[in-house]
């Protein structure tokens, strides 16, 4: 099976300060349901990141999606992230951008044609139940409904990874219900691996996933 | 009026840089015919023995415009009476006389002392009179009316500049977030900062507009022109298009520049 992720011998740290992940290895097959689990400040952020290449790994290699993220250049570096979406605990919407207009922004960056982009935006909305909102802009919603316009926008320009942290840390149920689906549709009907970072593993899973846990600066998996 | 208030603070410091700038060229401007107006006025009168040769005169400094001879009756009109016409004849062959030369520019005092010391090398030329006294009063009052403008203007300068850099760390911040987040999902450098440099290009446009308006309303007003006319001179207060465009190019250059700090400045967080 094709790997999407692969992780070898890998620690990450913030500038100079102490190791976070230390010395890691660890692979992600390409289609899977992963969730990773472990105590506050252990690090599940931290790894994340390394993901996305926001934080360059200090030691050993991680490739992602053919990528390897030591030392890699921007252009590659957003090549990669042109296929990736992301869904942050605090949303990171662009606050003077209407719903619609974040919700497009994946599919602007790669290039979509306008009325492509229109058409998976109307339907992005309604997946989301927002396409009341659309011209509404971030602040006028609630945290729910911000969250869910980040689901839709790292769904947008259908990535072959989707990673998300905490992306239900402190949602209603009805949010939370429907990002759990989403992001469960993603990976079962376009078999995008979906990378989840969260404290409680939902009880209703209808697929099978894998779990890993953090904790002192290693990563093992939870069978 | 949320896109108003996204414009508003840089479109105000372009004005006021805008202001400024045009301020300083139309005192320069008013400067300058000022001089040429007192210069027009002014002239300098020579006594001399001999005949002087205008073409001669004229050679020693490429300042000198004209040399005109004076006629002595007005002085022998002051001795007045008592003098038979052959008297007179005599007396007007015995009087020195008396030159009038007049300048292309209007001289500094430094200038003025130069152009006696060189008129006084002339053998036959034995007084230069330049009404010195009047002379430096003017010229002190031009300079005087030039520093006040002039630091007035620059004040206005410098507080722009300081609301631009206040204003900066502002923008920094806000169009910081939006790069980030395009930078999240793989947007290059320069689609990240093309919102930033369209916004820097319209309020460019505006500011250049919005001065353009004001000083063309400013150049036809009466009650400005009757202020020069009542000093005496004519100056452009507002050339359409030269003046346009340095303005255009000045706001342009700002405005780009301001935005290039803003993307050059910004470091993706982690
Ligand atoms: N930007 C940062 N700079 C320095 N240290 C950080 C930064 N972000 C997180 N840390 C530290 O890294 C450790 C792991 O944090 P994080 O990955 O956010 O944990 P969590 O598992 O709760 O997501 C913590 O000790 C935290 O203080
Ligand atoms: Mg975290």
């Amino acid at each position: 099976m094709d790997k999407v992720i692969i992780a070898d011998n890998l620690s990450l740290a913030y500038s100079n300060d102490e190791t976070i992940i230390n010395k890691v290895k660890f692979s992600i097959d390409s289609g899977s349901f992963v969730f990773i689990t472990g105590a506050s400040g252990s690090g599940k952020s931290t790894l994340l990141k390394s993901l996305y290449g926001a934080l360059k790994p200090k030691e050993g290699s991680l490739i992602v999606g053919g990528v390897e993220l030591k030392g890699v250049s921007s252009s590659k570096l957003n090549f990669l992230r042109k296929h990736v979406g992301i869904v942050f605990q605090d949303y990171k919407l662009v606050k003077e951008w209407t719903i619609e207009k974040n919700i497009m922004l994946p599919l602007i960056i790669n290039g979509y044609e306008k009325s492509v982009t229109q058409n998976q935006v109307d339907s992005l909305l309604k997946h989301v139940r927002l396409k009341h909102q659309a011209g509404k802009y971030p602040l006028e919603l609630s945290g729910g409904e911000q969250q869910r316009v980040a689901m839709a926008r790292a769904l947008a320009h259908n990535p072959i990874l989707i990673l998300a942290d905490e992306p239900t840390g402190n949602l209603d149920d009805y949010s939370s219900q429907l990002i759990w689906n989403l992001l469960e549709g993603a990976n079962s009907q376009l078999k995008t691996t979906v990378i989840v970072v969260t404290h409680h593993i939902p009880e209703s899973m209808n697929i099978d996933y894998k779990h890993f846990h953090i904790e002192y600066g290693s990563i093992h998996e939870v069978i | 009026m949320k896109s108003f208030k996204n414009h508003f603070s840089l479109v105000i410091a372009l004005l006021g840089i805008l202001f400024s700038l045009q301020v300083f060229f139309i005192v320069d401007r008013a400067v300058l015919a000022y001089k040429e107006n007192l210069a027009k006025h002014y002239s300098l009168v020579l006594v001399s023995q001999k005949t002087l040769v205008s073409e001669e005169i004229l050679k020693l400094d490429k300042n000198f415009s004209e040399l005109l001879e004076l006629s002595p009756d007005s002085v022998i009109k002051e001795l007045n009476s008592g003098f038979s016409q052959k008297n007179i004849e005599l007396l007007k062959l015995t009087l020195p006389k008396f030159y009038k030369l007049k300048l292309r520019i209007y001289p500094s005092p430094k200038e003025l002392a130069d152009i006696s010391q060189k008129l006084l090398k002339n053998s036959s030329i034995g007084k230069v009179e330049t009404f010195s006294k009047t002379h430096d009063t003017t010229y002190k009052l031009l300079l005087l009316f030039k520093t006040v403008i002039t630091v007035f203007a620059a004040t206005l300068l410098i507080v722009t500049i300081l609301l631009i850099f206040k204003e900066l760390r502002i923008w920094q911040f806000k169009h910081s977030e939006r790069m980030s987040i395009m930078g999240l999902f793989g947007a290059p450098v320069w689609l990240r900062s093309a919102v930033l440099f369209r916004l820097a290009i319209v309020d460019a446009l505006i500011a250049t507009l919005l001065s353009f308006l004001l000083f063309s309303y400013i150049s036809t007003n009466d009650l400005v022109l009757a202020q020069f006319e009542s000093i005496g001179i004519e100056v452009t207060l507002f050339n359409t298009i030269e003046d346009s465009l340095i303005m255009l190019g000045v706001s342009m250059v700002v405005s780009i520049l301001l935005a290039t700090f803003i993307v050059l400045g910004h470091k993706e967080e982690v």
